[in-house]
């Protein structure tokens, strides 16, 4: 299996590993996949009150590949609108860090966790407290619905 | 990997820790091997001239090698070309021979894809394949073996050291089941032959495969045992001048059969001393793995070979881990390793879920490893799970006292 230079680089240097803190009513989390997969993100973004993301945190169970879309993902949503993350594409992750065909599905996952980090920011807004994410997509183990 | 291919100043190799993918040629083979391509090159099928008779006397003496280390009869041995052909020639070859005595055939799920693979094309062509369970530990039960061997069954299969978890399988019991019902064993023997005594006198295998390239031979060469007493028959598989007794055809490739008699040879030599070692280095790794957090055997110590440590390091993915320990070769059973994305069936069939068979990694040991070489394994591992974990979303998790096999996953 050979790795491209930048999926390397991601995975030696990770970018913005961590949590925001639990309580922080400025952060959305998304988190996708599944252990069953093999793959599970958790991205964070924190956004400020004029509805820019500042800060964003990831932590990532899966291949160097996805480890790497993750991590790329934490920087590109940096200094973005929601509505701009929102078009963040999975195309454009796999070909900065130059996946192969047989790993597009991690910068699949990682364009999901923007969407799904953004959905949670969202909802929490709108009902000003714990919301709930539901991300529907065809499940590789069971079920939607989701954790943040 | 890419990273020593990739960095000229790096001139080390990674500590090599997969044996059981392949070994290394043992030097003392490949300096025997070697005439037989420059000066004794001739064809053993020539029965005219010097070159024929000289070659034909090291593909003999090669067969007598081979056959004393599973005690057998050298008449008993055919040479193909690896375990895979030999799986092939005797699934295929003893399943259509036998076709008038019945049509089912009886395996585990836990065979390698050369055995399972093979069965299925079998199942296409209208044969009724059964394919068994295995326990935890991954051994078959007994009872529920038997209970398989209807009538009309012709053959079970059964693997003797399983390649990825190194469980030994309890041959002399299942060939006792198989003989009191007229039914054949065939045992896939290329990850046990040097490993694990095997004694074709006592144990009651009617068809064995072996393997040069497990045990310190070259690569594309094997054999298959065919008992004569009592006689067993296959049908050939490749046809074209009845060589082998005319149970496989094609020029016999003297300079691999030298060097799998040698191998075979030297491994008889050196087997007691090597699985001794092993076994203190085995236990030593697992020792060593074992101090850190959250590791979970996959096999019973004591129903594998000494030579294999299958580990899960949860909440760390294997292909990442592989990534890290870039300095050491070994496997994992992750689906991100496999081409088909799929997580080690084997690990699987033994109960363990998902998670833990793409957190696993199998280390295997063998006749050059180093106790240097077992402590900077140990090293790298600890390393690269701790890092890897401080990464991990499933970590925090596991941290906070939440299951997450109670959550809803979103999945993709």
């Amino acid at each position: 299996m050979a790795y491209s230079d930048a999926v390397l680089d991601h995975y030696e240097n990770p970018r913005n590993v961590g949590a925001f803190g639990k309580d922080d009513e400025a952060v959305g989390t998304g988190m996708v996949g599944a252990p069953a997969c093999g793959d599970v993100m958790r991205l964070q973004i924190r956004v400020n009150s004029e509805g820019v993301i500042e800060d964003a945190r990831f932590k990532t169970y899966g291949c160097g590949s996805a480890i790497a879309s993750s991590s790329l993902v934490t920087e590109w949503v940096k200094g973005k609108t929601l509505d701009e993350a929102m078009t963040i594409r999975n195309t454009q992750i796999a070909e900065a860090l130059a996946l192969p065909p047989v790993k597009i599905h991690c910068s699949i996952l990682a364009e999901d966790a923007i969407k799904a980090a953004v959905a949670d920011f969202r909802s929490r807004r709108r009902e000003a407290g714990a919301g709930s994410l539901t991300t529907e997509q065809p499940a590789c183990a069971s079920g939607t619905g989701g954790v943040r | 990997m890419p990273d020593v291919l990739r960095d000229p100043e790096r001139r080390v190799q990674p500590v090599y820790l997969d044996y059981a993918a392949t070994t290394p040629v043992d030097p003392r083979v490949a300096r025997r091997m070697l005439p037989y391509m420059t000066q004794i090159f001739g064809n053993p099928a020539s029965r005219s001239h010097a070159y024929g008779w000289a070659a034909d006397e090291a593909v003999e003496l090669a067969r007598e090698q081979v056959a004393s280390l599973v005690n057998a009869d050298p008449r008993e041995i055919v040479w193909t070309s690896g375990a895979t052909e030999s799986n092939n020639l005797a699934l295929k070859g003893a399943a259509h021979f036998y076709r008038s005595r019945g049509n089912r055939l009886v395996t585990l799920a836990t065979e390698h894809k050369a055995v399972l693979d093979t069965m299925r094309e079998l199942e296409r062509k209208g044969f009724e394949v059964t394919v068994l369970p295995v326990r935890p530990n991954g051994l078959v039960d007994l009872a529920a073996f038997e209970a398989a061997l209807e009538p009309g069954t012709v053959l079970a299969s059964v693997m003797f050291v399983n390649n990825e978890t190194g469980v030994v399988q309890d041959i002399a019991a299942l060939g006792a089941l198989c003989r009191a019902r007229g039914v054949l064993l065939h045992v896939d023997a290329a990850q046990a032959a040097g490993k694990v005594p095997i004694d074709l006198d006592t144990l009651p295998v009617d068809l064995m495969s072996l393997s040069a390239h497990k045990v310190y031979g070259p690569k594309g060469i094997g054999a298959l045992y065919v008992r004569r007493r009592p006689r067993v028959h296959i049908e050939a598989q490749m046809h074209g001048g009845g060589h082998e007794r005319g149970m496989r055809s094609g020029t016999l490739p003297t300079h691999q059969i030298v060097g799998m008699g040698e191998a075979f040879w030297l491994a008889r030599e050196s087997m007691r001393a090597d699985n001794e070692r092993i076994r203190a280095q085995r236990d030593r790794l697992w020792a060593g793995l074992q101090t850190i957090d959250a590791v979970e055997l996959n096999g019973e110590l004591a129903h594998a070979a000494p030579h294999y440590l299958n580990v899960s390091f949860r909440y760390v993915e294997g292909e990442s881990l592989l990534m890290g320990m870039k300095d050491i070769a070994v496997s994992s059973g992750s689906a991100c390793t496999s081409a088909s994305l799929e997580p080690s069936y084997v690990l699987r069939a033994m109960g363990r879920d998902d998670e833990l068979a793409h957190s696993s990694i199998r280390f295997s040991l063998g006749r050059f490893t180093t106790d240097a070489e077992i402590d900077f394994a140990i090293a790298q591992a600890a390393r690269v799970v701790g890092r890897l974990r401080r990464m991990s979303p499933l970590w925090d998790m596991a941290q906070a006292g939440v299951d997450f096999h109670s959550i809803q996953w979103a999945g993709h």
